[in-house]
């Protein structure tokens, strides 16, 4: 098996039985990632010197015997995540030349255990896509087929798992963005509960919504990760100050007696077949497993699609105002005054998806709308909150698709925006409800395209989660299928 | 037809914190342009708001002084509009649920008291500032400086309650003694730490309708106020009685020609898409908070200054002067509490202090003589050691030297003298030289009285004991 076919628990062991050192394990993630890039186009910059100098400290931790199980172990991150003297795009022209003068503190956390950084990962710009086409640095693809998305927006962090150009990435999810691409990448992804992880140096999308996960290879490597970079950062005050549980011992493997909820709303007419069938499989797997479900509700599902993307638009239509072209990123040379300056900035620095998004927002911001359409937003997401609790009251983990399709083709939803808002369908439920969520390979299309599972916790039930997609994980072997790249 | 003018006041009042309202970043005013920023006020991507709670204490103050009840719960809102002084493109504000609701002021004009209704108080964050014309590298140009982004701010905004330029002075002033006296803000509004924005309208007397506003903006001094309210009042009666329609717009005072111009109309005026901040958890403070800041609660400047007329017997007008601020009216009470003659101690801490302090351009904080000194000095006034005239003097010394009055008495020779075997002595000898003037008194020139007590003081070196000098003379010339 090759170095970057590994997880980060198979390579920690390697780095810890001196079988291979940091740098060697570092070396060969940068010719794979040199191998298959030109055909993947997963990264926006990759950071070769970073990534040696990373792993020549790590070795030189392994050595005085203080290897963490993160030491040494080659990521990357999502071009959201600022990194500290190294370019962080976003996946925009507006940000083509932003060196950021600080770190992400998920990613110091991550570093401070030891860490390397192979680089930025490609996603749709300011993570507002699904298929990672709305980047401004050039198209990422499927591993799995290359003529098809990768999802998105954190296409390139599911993309470069897949690939094995990355052991693990990190990625943001505001609705959708961490499961959707691991679904159609094949590999797993978790969106924590809002507050979980800190957004502290995480370019803002959608503020009440975003939210950092890992993608990694299998469930473990999950736990890992959500283990590292969760726990309240004083930077944040939207994150919780709640203890952080050891994830990877919560994987016993026992699940008899849990109780899974199936939601009518998400088993619906015109689901694929594929992903239908895959889901059947699914339960099928746990009930042997000594699961139980339940049929529930969350009678509120129609409404999601419209209510994010009048929340989400209407954070965003704000949270992008500070990109004006007077302190950093894209400044239009040609601009005379004040007004025409900020104007042709940003004319010139955000792409078409972008734009759509901050004019939808600041549309339903706007006075003699807002009561209308922002406000009517926030109740409906109350409602959306109170389904969840609800269907919790009688079910420890709510089971559906990630996606209703499998990765569908390049260019194929591109000029139809509704179509491709309905791919997050079963996503945007959980960030509205601001509760945590996991996507696990559970399956092939009959042209051989990954399909995920998600399988949604309590708020602060990541461990519930966890345990349940690990078994699952131990019963069947999805997880160990590669991209035939 | 005759007009009533209604005036609403919004102050904005910077407050005194160390740091700024949503990160560590010092306050200090005058530092190297953007030397005080980071990734927060810098609005860079990704930078996250953390409230400053120090703020928020600040905050509860001024609207426990101002008889506000402090909200249980209050929400963070943005403010979005685009400037490059503004780095997020939106001001962290608070709009629907802010921190303090329906307080009010009790202000006196012209010896009237009246009641003016405080709408809200709520806390936001500052703007930075452009600085324009020769820049480090650039001849001509414009420049941001970030320093002042993020500063704390609390908005105070009043009812309409207010009729006259005079009565929205008096708000004005008495806020601002508060604001001081709590030392939440230093109350300097050439540098801008106390702002504000004048809303403006007439209606004809009678009416129960109110007439169309204009909002009046950068008027930094209370005559400014003075003169900008006078001034738009004046032009929407004129405007009226031309058959004309005062618009709804924002309006600068230009202190050079004492009038308001237009400076943007209602088809201008932003759409602000105020919503809540979603960077920043709804503040809630419990009733253990607001008990607690109650019970810390200075008292205020107006229940000492009735205190001072009760309790030291100074009039109305004294009161109002020594409790202008707090260490003014801290001053004063350290010297009552040494020597309890309440009124002699006002008049030398209103009179010869305070002209001292003008002359020297010192404030109360800075006085040479402190108040133990001050204390001994009217002490020795009162127990009859030195006259009034001779104090003048000594309290002279005391401001060059910081001595004590005691001391510099002493050393200068300067007891009074209340022997009255020596002033006679004294009397006997200009009323021998000086017969011609004796013969006028006599003859009922009575106003020749004053020339011989000009005359003892002089021979005495202004040590006689005035009161004993008037009695031992009029004895003398009438006998």
């Amino acid at each position: 098996m090759e170095i970057f076919d590994l997880t980060i628990h198979e390579l920690h062991g390697k780095l810890k039985a001196k079988e291979v050192s940091a740098v060697e394990a570092t070396g060969a993630m940068l010719a794979r990632i040199e191998a298959v890039e030109p055909k993947v186009g997963s990264f926006i910059t990759v950071t070769p010197e970073q990534a040696l100098a990373d792993a020549e400290a790590a070795d030189r931790r392994i050595a005085a015997g203080e290897a963490d199980v993160l030491t040494g172990i080659p990521l990357a991150l999502k071009d959201i995540f600022l990194t500290e003297g190294i370019r962080t795009t976003c996946g925009s022209r507006m940000l083509h030349n932003f060196i950021p003068p600080y770190s992400a503190t998920s990613w110091e956390r991550l570093r401070e255990r030891g860490a390397v950084l192979l680089g930025k990962l490609n996603q749709d710009e300011f993570a507002m896509g699904s298929s990672n086409e709305s980047s401004a640095f050039g198209i990422c693809r499927n591993p799995w087929d290359l003529t098809r998305i990768p999802g998105g927006s954190s296409g390139g962090s599911a993309a470069a798992i897949a690939a094995r150009q990355a052991i693990a990435t990190l990625g943001t999810d505001t609705g959708g963005s961490i499961r959707q691409p691991a679904s159609h990448c094949g590999c797993v992804g978790l969106k924590p509960t809002y507050g979980r992880v800190s957004r502290y140096g995480v370019i803002a999308y959608a503020s009440s919504l975003d939210q950092v996960g890992p993608l990694t290879r299998d469930v473990t490597d999950c736990a890992i990760m959500l283990g590292a970079v969760a726990g309240h950062d004083p930077k944040d005050s939207t994150s919780v100050d709640t203890p952080v549980p050891d994830y990877v011992a919560a994987l016993s493997g026992d699940i008899k007696g849990l109780r899974i909820g199936l939601p009518g709303e998400y088993f619906i007419a015109g689901l694929d077949p594929d992903v239908q069938a895959a889901m059947d499989r699914a339960i099928e797997n746990y009930r042997r497993l000594g699961a139980e479900f339940v049929d529930i509700s969350l009678p509120h599902t129609d409404y999601a699609v419209a209510t994010y993307y009048l929340i989400a638009t209407a954070e965003a239509s704000s949270n992008l105002a500070r990109y004006d072209g007077v302190r950093f990123g894209h400044r239009s040379p040609q601009a005379g005054g004040l007004i025409e300056m900020m104007t042709r900035s940003r004319s010139e620095g955000f792409g078409a998806e972008v734009k759509r998004r901050i004019m939808l927002g600041t549309y339903a911001l706007s006075s003699g709308y807002y009561d209308a359409y922002y406000l009517k937003a926030q109740k409906v997401r109350t409602l959306i909150m109170q389904d969840f609790i609800q269907a919790f009251e009688g079910v420890d983990v709510i089971l559906t698709p990630v996606a209703p399709t499998p990765a569908f083709r390049i260019g194929e939803k591109v000029n139809d925006p509704l179509q491709m808002y309905l791919s997050d369908i079963f996503t945007i439920p959980v960030n509205l409800a601001g509760t945590c969520a996991i996507a696990v390979p559970a399956g092939l299309s009959a042209s051989g395209l990954p399909i995920g599972m998600q399988l949604i916790g309590k708020p602060f039930g990541e461990e519930t989660i966890l345990r349940a997609a690990h078994a699952f994980e131990q019963a069947t072997e999805w997880h160990t299928k590669r991209a035939p790249l | 037809m005759k007009f009533q003018p209604v005036i609403g006041l919004e102050v904005h009042v910077q407050l005194l914190t160390d740091s700024k309202i949503f990160c560590g970043c010092s306050t200090r005013f005058g530092a190297e342009p953007n030397s005080q920023t980071c990734p927060v006020c810098l609005g860079l991507p990704g930078a996250l708001p953390v409230l400053n709670r120090r703020v928020v204490e600040f905050a509860v103050k001024a609207g426990l002084a101002t008889n506000c009840s402090i909200s249980h719960r209050s929400v963070f809102a943005r403010k979005n509009y685009f400037y490059p002084d503004l780095p997020k493109g939106y001001q962290i504000s608070q709009f629907e649920e802010p921190i303090c609701l329906k307080g009010w002021l009790d202000i006196q004009v012209n010896g009237t008291a009246k009641r003016i209704g405080i709408t809200r108080i709520h806390m936001e964050e500052d703007a930075g500032k452009l600085v324009h014309g020769e820049l480090p590298g650039l001849d001509d140009g414009s420049g941001v400086d970030l320093n002042r982004a993020c500063t704390p701010l609390l908005e105070i905004v009043s009812e309409p309650d207010l009729r006259t330029a005079d009565e929205a002075v008096a708000y004005l002033k008495q806020l601002h003694r508060i604001v001081t006296w709590l030392g939440i803000c230093d109350g300097n509004m050439e540098e801008g730490s106390f702002r504000c924005d004048a809303n403006v309208s007439v209606m004809p007397v009678g009416a129960d309708k109110l007439g169309t506003r204009a909002e009046i903006k950068n008027v930094n001094s209370f005559r400014f106020v003075k003169q900008a309210i006078e001034h738009e009042i004046e032009r929407q009666i004129d405007l009226i009685e031309d058959g004309g329609t005062v618009v709804q717009e924002t309006r600068l005072f230009d202190p050079n020609t004492g009038r308001t111009r237009s400076m943007r109309g209602k088809e201008e005026a932003h759409d602000y898409r105020y919503f809540p901040d979603p960077d920043l958890v709804p503040l809630v403070i419990d009733d253990e908070w607001v008990r607690r800041a109650q019970d810390e609660l200075p008292e205020l400047p107006e229940q000492r200054q009735r205190r001072f007329i009760s309790e030291y017997g100074v009039s109305e007008y004294d009161a109002e002067v020594l409790t202008a601020t707090r260490s003014l009216a801290e001053y004063y009470e350290g010297c009552v509490a040494l020597h309890g003659n309440g009124k002699a101690v006002s008049n030398w801490v209103m009179g010869e202090l305070t002209r001292a302090l003008n002359d020297s351009g010192l404030s109360i904080d800075q006085c040479p003589v402190t108040p133990r000194l001050l204390a001994e000095l009217v002490k020795l006034i009162d127990s009859g050691t030195i006259s009034g005239k001779i104090a003048k003097t000594v309290f002279d010394e005391m401001w060059r030297s910081g001595r004590e009055p005691g001391a510099i008495v002493e050393e200068q020779g300067l007891v009074q003298v209340s022997d009255s075997g020596a002033i006679e002595a004294i009397i006997d000898g200009i009323l021998a030289a000086n017969q011609g003037q004796v013969e006028e008194y006599r003859g009922g020139k009575e106003k020749v009285f004053g020339f011989f007590v000009g005359q003892v003081m002089r021979a005495s070196k202004g040590k006689a004991n005035p009161a004993l000098v008037n009695e031992l003379l009029l004895n003398k010339l009438k006998g």
